[in-house]
């Protein structure tokens, strides 16, 4: 506070270096105006950045407006990098030997990796598959070992395995320690099918098993015959467990003009089978024969075809018998 | 031309609206010592508080200021442009600037100025209504029905605001829109300003690869911008005592009513100190900002201030000047601008308003003591203004030198209804030239 009594002593106002926006002001905003984005160029030519009045040039002020735009702006960050980069790659590629050179490095690699010892397989081991059969899968599959497992193809030589007639179910893999393992489950043969071409074992399904010279080897399988019986295996089995009751008599089942079934016995008796239905019309016969004996009687077939009327054809010698017999019995009344 | 004038604006009304669907737009606030640029961004409309007030901002919420900047103005005298080339280098300063800061390329622009010669034209007209009820299209058609008085060639009209409406018997209608009634009328506020100033600043504008998003006139903006709700509708005047030109506005039930300006400001008394004291004109800036006053008391003899100089001779850079002696050649001037203030209020009619509030803003409304001096020369209710708070707005820009620059950000936000807002009734749109070569025809033969 000043005293209230008069000095002499006069107050001297010295200029003080200004603060806040006048000082701004006072500099031609200087600090806050200068902007901060100026051509180098002006400088060359003897221009001080900071006059008095700054202004930018109509070319820079341009230029920070592009700049400030946010399709250049975002262009400059990542188009010119991503344009950069596809450039210089494809001047690389661009000539043949370097994009040559590249791709035998590539190649290089992928062998040397490829042939290392922990990845080679050296012997094919077949399980649960006969000598012929293991013999059939080694001419299927040639491989010559040692050989990469990524150069094998396990599903290929799987599906070739499978197409092979014996085998049922095949798993190929490549066990550690080098061993491509191949498990096989072969076809069983249930039934010996004969035609004029020869003779062959059918499993259950009716698929081919083998083709076998003499039906001696397999006595113990009972035999179909006829065009198309291999169709129908499973009916046949069903005939045959039903005849089991006649035991050692049963010859065989033929298949008749591809539609049904006529079992043979021995004595060259046959019993006809209807299409529908021919385990019943079987069961009906073997009824009959129970009671009656029909079978050990000197018939030459039982018709069972049509269901209402089933029929007995005699044996020549049987009706001539019977006609006979008829005369007797005539002559004598 | 008339034609004319209604396409511009309307045109730059469309401008504005593309600038509010980008989000981004400048205001410019072209004065005679400084050009003030604010970027300012639109985040959708304004949000009310939880509690449903008003709150701190009055509402005014709907965008943020992001960018600005300000710079010393060159080649602006008294409110217009009188040199192009540099006006548009401190403009292009100024944008750049701003721009720099808010990070973002500007495309709109919202310019205003304080010169060129405005005048106030009161205007009515009154319309029977076609239907019961008053539509836009009846509003559109009473304004056009105004009588526009011949205002002179040369001359362009920068505002055209309806300020009240009048329905049957009813006056003070603020909005008409949907009421019933039988006639319609209309008092409209035209202000209109000299055609060349617009022209000079659209120029510089275009030059700086700027749109034009809209005009306004300094003193209806720091009006805006300076006065209190109340105040705008019980009625005031704005004074913005800025660098070249001290700009009067009179507002009543929040319209501008009146708009003039007197061709003098702080650059004079600037300008007086300067020839006084024989100092160069920055010097005298600096003395008048920092030591100025316009009450002597009886220390002001004894406060001597360095007036100094870089001559290199010792007596002349060792010169003082006593406060007193300051005040002395400042307040003579600037009683002379109270005064041509007063006779452009009393021309108006201010006398005769039910308030007879008066702002004081703008850079030279900072003078120390002018309030006492303008209660003498003005009326006993005089107040310093400073403009509303803005968000965003830097610390460095809420000073009263900032009003119209802020007004004009709150007029960029919510611009009022003009003439222009309104549709042309398409009859006299289009059967005007039909009706014109009728009439020659008729009174030729």
């Amino acid at each position: 506070m000043r005293p209230l009594t008069a000095t002499r002593t006069p107050v001297i106002h010295r200029s003080k270096s200004l603060a806040g926006p006048d000082a701004d002001f006072d500099s031609g905003a200087r600090s806050e105006a200068e902007p901060k984005l100026r051509l180098r160029g002006a400088r060359l030519f003897g221009r001080k950045s900071n006059r008095f009045d700054p202004a930018p040039s109509r070319l820079s002020y341009r230029v920070q407006r592009w700049m400030l735009t946010p399709g250049i702006r975002r262009g400059l960050k990542l188009g010119l990098p991503v344009l950069a980069i596809c450039i210089a790659v494809g001047v690389y590629f661009g000539s043949e030997q370097r994009r040559e050179a590249v791709v035998a490095y590539v190649t290089d690699l992928k062998t040397s990796i490829q042939q290392r010892p922990e990845f080679m397989v050296n012997l094919m081991a077949i399980d649960g598959a006969g000598t012929n059969l293991s013999e059939d899968i080694r001419e299927i599959v040639p491989l010559d070992f040692p050989i990469s497992s990524w150069d094998l193809d396990v599903e290929q030589i799987r599906d070739k395995i499978t197409g092979l007639n014996p085998v049922k179910l095949a798993t190929v893999r490549v066990r550690p320690g080098g061993i491509l393992q191949i498990d096989v489950v072969e076809r069983q043969p249930v039934i010996v099918w004969r035609t004029r071409a020869g003779i062959a074992l059918l499993d259950e399904t009716g698929a081919h098993v083998e083709r076998i010279a003499s039906r001696k080897d397999h006595s113990n399988l009972p035999l179909i015959a006829g065009k198309g019986a291999d169709v129908h295996v499973d009916e046949a089995l069903q005939l045959l467990t039903t005849a089991r009751s006649l035991g050692t008599r049963v010859r065989g089942l033929v298949r008749i003009g591809e539609r049904r079934w006529d079992l043979v016995l021995d004595r060259g008796q046959r019993i006809m089978l209807p299409t529908e239905r021919p385990v019943r019309a079987l069961e009906r016969v073997l009824a009959v024969n129970e009671v009656q004996d029909l079978l050990e009687r000197d018939v030459a077939v039982v018709d069972m075809r049509l269901g209402q009327r089933p029929t007995i054809r005699m044996t020549k010698a049987a009706s001539e018998d019977w006609w006979n017999t008829k005369v007797t019995v005539g002559s004598e009344q | 031309m008339m034609t004319d004038l209604y396409q511009s604006q309307r045109a730059m009304r469309q401008m504005r609206r593309q600038a509010m669907q980008r989000g981004v737009v400048a205001v410019l606030d072209v004065g005679s010592s400084k050009i003030a640029c604010l970027v300012l961004r639109f985040d959708g409309t304004g949000r009310l508080s939880e509690d449903n007030s008003i709150g701190s901002l009055a509402g005014q919420t709907g965008f943020r200021v992001i960018g600005a900047a300000t710079t010393r103005s060159r080649g602006v005298q008294f409110g217009e442009v009188t040199a192009m080339q540099e006006t548009e280098r401190a403009i292009r300063t100024a944008l750049q600037a701003a721009q720099k800061m808010a990070d973002i390329r500007v495309d709109h622009v919202i310019a205003s100025f304080s010169g060129a010669n405005p005048r106030s034209y009161g205007l009515d007209a009154q319309v029977d209504l076609e239907g019961q009820v008053v539509s836009e299209a009846e509003v559109g058609r009473v304004l056009n029905a105004c009588d526009v008085p011949d205002y002179g060639v040369g001359r362009e009209v920068l505002h055209a605001q309806p300020v009240n409406f009048a329905l049957d018997n009813r006056s003070g209608l603020i909005d008409p829109r949907g009421q019933m009634g039988q006639s319609l009328a209309v008092d409209m506020h035209m202000l209109t300003v000299d055609a060349v100033a617009i022209q000079n600043i659209v120029r510089c504008i275009k030059r700086c690869d700027l749109e034009l998003a809209g005009i306004a006139n300094s003193a209806y903006v720091s009006g805006v911008s300076a006065l209190v709700e109340d105040e705008q509708e019980l009625g005031a005047a704005c004074i913005d005592m800025g660098g070249g030109t001290t700009s009067v506005s009179i507002f009543m039930k929040k319209h501008m009513i009146y708009a003039d300006c007197v061709r003098m400001g702080g650059d004079h008394v600037t300008a007086d100190i300067s020839m006084g004291l024989g100092v160069p004109a920055a010097v005298a800036e600096r003395i008048k900002t920092f030591n100025g006053g316009v009450h002597a008391t009886g220390a002001d003899d004894r406060d001597l201030i360095d007036i100094g100089g870089d001559t290199g001779d010792w007596e002349h850079d060792r010169r003082t000047v006593s406060r007193a002696e300051l005040i002395g050649i400042m307040r003579p001037r600037v009683e002379e601008i109270l005064e041509e203030v007063r006779v452009r209020l009393d021309a108006a009619g201010f006398d005769h308003m039910p308030s007879q509030q008066i702002v004081l803003t703008g850079g030279g409304s900072q003078i120390m003591g002018l309030d006492g001096l303008a209660t003498r020369i003005l009326g006993q209710r005089v107040r310093l203004g400073r403009p509303l708070r803005v968000h965003g707005l830097p610390q460095s820009a809420t000073g009263p030198g900032f009003s119209s620059a802020v007004g004009l950000s709150l007029f960029a936000a919510h611009p009022q209804d003009e003439w222009w807002d309104f549709e042309i009734p398409v009859d006299t749109y289009a059967a005007r030239p039909f009706k014109r070569a009728v009439r020659w025809f008729r009174d030729n033969w």
